[in-house]
């Protein structure tokens, strides 16, 4: 992974003072609140219901087991004893104190870690395939891109107040994890029939209160005019973008009113000045960047492990586990773990100090010290050999980490929602918990098959429902929590977005509501159908009658079709 | 006296900003003094305002310096009206000056400026700031030392870290 130099380590710490001075002039009365808000927000400061909430950044998912201990120490010692895993690849704490934020940056930056621009309306944290480099579906692994644009995005000077946050995410895959479709700016890593390695480039993704799926306006981008490109749509936005309804800001409003083709079209006039500038990437720094992402020194395996073979057929819940945590890798012999933080009982995401520094030990036991975070909020070992995974699973389960349900029903993705955040409509974690009670038969669960059930608070869609082929939305009704259901939407390379089934419903009824759905589901299904090709077949109709059978006040679809 | 910083000294703002009327009436120029001008009566009085001399224009954040173009190089002073430091529009408009028009005066930002947008403001060609009034001059001068290196290719340093990173 990326290893700082002295200039990329001396960034880090004059933002460290920079900010110590700051929340020193906002304590002793010289910056006022509406001051401080803007400068801390960039910084991953928010201020929730109980207390600050601070977003630490890890760029691209990447993690070494000495960060995740630093990280487990300050869950020790500054809060609560935990942290909690984001949808963006990030790590928050929810109870720091303001006064100790400083000096938790300070810690941070003894390990090459920070919180800059983790939230507030800058160019965030850039994400990726949580199995880049390892995917045995790689085209071209990712990450030396990510590192350019996290250094290009890093105190970037023009585009300091954008309109709106701005977030970025890469793929190099033939799947696309990364959900570069709902992103500002997507870009695809591909390779044309020359074998050489270009960029396509998508504008105008995004959740929220108003989902779009990305617009591709640039086919073929070649490597060295990565940053100039994006310097030109970045300075499009930033001039042309709404700053007057922080609802309308994001990027996919102005693409949408301008036209995906008539932006693509500023956009290139634009960069007829900004090409072949000085931003113009060199191979040499291309080489630099990546040659913190080669290969490690892999064992040679001619094949599979034989005893991991035997094991997997012998014990059916090692099995089971293989199945859904563990991910093919590019290395004959080698295999990707998925280490379950979704545990019946503890809020999908979380992890505790204990866990945290376990989690190291096992990074530095079975996987070179390395791991990585995925948005569906879990973590992986990227390189674990298959003779060791027996072994391994045996001491995740000690931890409470081998859930084997990545995928299923019961890998939920999940906000905060009203438990820790102010903008909630409704809790989330509840009912998370909740539908994770009820579909506790891991037979059963299998037998379903994969299934993405993602919860949001509120419209701002931080638990990503749109794209979930359940989706669920807090919605406040006369000051009570209510949920509104969505099916059939999908992330990836043919991501869509759901569709509301109707009204919404109150908190008790939920579990129930996704068992009718469920059901619904398992009585339609053809052989081993997933539910999402389910839905596509039979469309919304059956499990509309199915949940409203009985309820006085279930109303006709029509009414509620623009929900 | 009114003070502002001008290439990181604390001098006296003797120039007077002129604002069009609510309705875009231009205010009247007064025979004497630096007059900072909008773009929009600049555009419209240039030759007067020319022949008169020691005129800059100043811009609004949804001003195009497209507008103003090439003539930009010819004047010596610009200023661009910050109304709230999260509007980043006048990072753009002057880089678009600085690097586009070759414009090579004054910039000069005003508005909602204090210590902490400075850095950011002179890496895009600002190199003078009127800080605002309740605000501590001599304090927010130590802003533009919060960062000594950088990564982007900028009005102040051109060359990208990665461009001088491979020259040493
Ligand atoms: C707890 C305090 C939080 C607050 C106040 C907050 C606030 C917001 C707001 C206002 C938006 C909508 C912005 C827009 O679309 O214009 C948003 C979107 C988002 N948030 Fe949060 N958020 C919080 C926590 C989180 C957490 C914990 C996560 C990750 C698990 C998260 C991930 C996201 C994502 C991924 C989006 C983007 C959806 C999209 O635009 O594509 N947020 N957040
Ligand atoms: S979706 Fe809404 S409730 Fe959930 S974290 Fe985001 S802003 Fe908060």
């Amino acid at each position: 992974m990326y290893v700082y130099d002295e200039l990329d380590q001396k960034i880090v710490d004059q933002r460290v003072a920079q900010f110590r001075d700051q929340t020193r002039r906002y304590l002793a009365g010289e910056l006022t609140e509406d001051e401080f808000r803007p400068l801390r927000l960039q910084n991953g400061l928010y201020i929730q219901r109980h207390a600050p909430m601070l977003r630490v950044a890890v760029p691209y998912g990447e993690l070494a087991s000495r960060q995740v201990r630093v990280l487990a120490k300050i869950a020790r010692t500054y809060d609560r004893d935990y942290g909690h895993f984001t949808t963006r690849q990030n790590l928050q704490y929810n109870w720091p104190k303001l006064e100790d934020v400083p000096q938790i940056l300070a810690e941070l930056a003894t390990v090459q870690m920070h919180a800059i621009q983790t939230s507030g309306n800058c160019i965030r944290n850039t994400t990726t395939d949580q199995f880049a480099g390892v995917a045995h579906d790689e085209i071209v692994d990712p990450r030396p891109w990510c590192e350019i644009i996290r250094e290009w995005s890093t105190f970037h000077p023009e585009f300091a107040h954008l309109p709106r946050k701005f977030k970025i995410a890469v793929n190099g895959a033939a799947e696309d994890r990364a959900a570069i479709l709902v992103h500002d700016i997507g870009i695809n890593v591909i390779r044309n029939e020359a074998g050489e390695v270009g960029f396509q480039i998508y504008v105008g993704g995004g959740l929220g209160r108003t989902p779009i799926i990305g617009s591709l306006i640039k086919p073929w981008l070649e490597p060295m005019h990565l940053l100039s490109y994006l310097d030109a749509v970045l300075r499009v936005y930033n001039r042309y973008g709404r700053r007057d309804n922080k609802y309308k800001a994001r990027i996919k409003i102005l693409v949408k009113a301008m036209t995906p083709e008539a932006f693509g079209a500023k956009v290139e006039q634009e960069w007829v000045h900004l090409k072949d500038g000085p931003t113009t990437l060199t191979q040499g720094e291309i080489d630099r960047v990546s040659k913190f992402f080669t290969a490690p020194a892999y064992e040679s395996f001619a094949g599979d492990d034989a005893g991991f073979v035997a094991a997997r057929q012998d014990n059916k819940g090692f099995g089971r586990w293989v199945e859904r945590n563990v991910f093919a890798h590019k290395q004959p012999g080698y295999a990707c773990v998925t280490l379950s933080l979704k545990h019946p009982g503890v809020a999908p995401g979380d992890v505790s100090g204990d866990q945290l520094d376990a989690i190291a030990d096992l990074a530095d036991k079975y996987s070179l010290g390395e791991l990585r975070a995925s948005h569906e909020q879990n973590l992986i070992l990227p390189y674990v050999k298959q003779r060791d995974l027996l072994a391994l699973w045996e001491e995740l389960k000690a931890l409470k980490l081998a859930s084997p349900t990545v995928g299923l029903l019961t890998d939920v993705v999940c906000c905060p929602g009203g438990d820790f955040c102010s903008l909630a409509n409704a809790k989330s974690i509840p009912i998370a918990l909740a539908i994770q009670e009820r579909f506790d038969n891991l037979d059963y669960l299998y037998d379903l098959g994969e299934i993405d059930l993602n919860m949001s608070g509120c419209m701002n869609a931080c638990g990503h429902h749109h794209v979930g082929n359940i989706g669920i939305l807090g919605v406040d009704k006369n000051g009570s929590e209510w949920y509104q259901v969505s099916l059939g939407g999908r992330q990836g390379v043919g991501a869509s977005i759901g569709k509301v089934i109707g009204p919404s419903f109150a908190q008790d009824e939920m579990p129930e509501v996704i068992e009718k759905i469920i059901n619904v589901f398992v009585a339609a299904r053809e052989g081993e159908e997933p539910f999402i090709d389910v839905f596509d077949r039979i469309g919304m109709e059956p499990f509309k009658t199915r949940v409203y059978a009985g309820k006085p006040n279930a109303r006709a679809p029509k009414e509620v079709a623009d929900a | 006296m009114p003070k502002l910083i001008i290439d990181r000294q604390i001098v006296d703002n003797t120039a007077t900003l002129l604002r069009s009327a609510e309705d875009g009436a231009f205010a009247a120029v007064p025979a004497q003094g630096t007059v900072i001008v909008p773009l929009a009566q600049y555009l419209a009085q240039k030759t007067e305002l020319n022949a008169r001399g020691d005129v800059g224009v100043w811009f609004a954040p949804d001003d195009e310096p497209e507008l103003l173009g090439a003539d930009a190089a010819a004047l010596s002073l610009i200023a661009v009206e910050f109304p709230a430091f999260t509007d980043g529009r006048g990072f753009s408009i002057g880089r678009l000056l600085r690097e586009r028009y070759g414009f090579t005066g004054e910039l000069r930002a005003f508005g909602d400026v204090f210590k902490d947008t400075l850095n950011y403001l002179t890496r895009c060609g600002f190199n003078a700031f009127v800080i605002r009034e309740d605000k501590d001059i001599g304090e927010a001068l130590k802003g533009l030392d919060d960062f000594t290196e950088s990564y982007q290719s900028s009005v102040a340093q051109p060359m990208p870290l990665f461009r001088r990173r491979h020259a040493s």
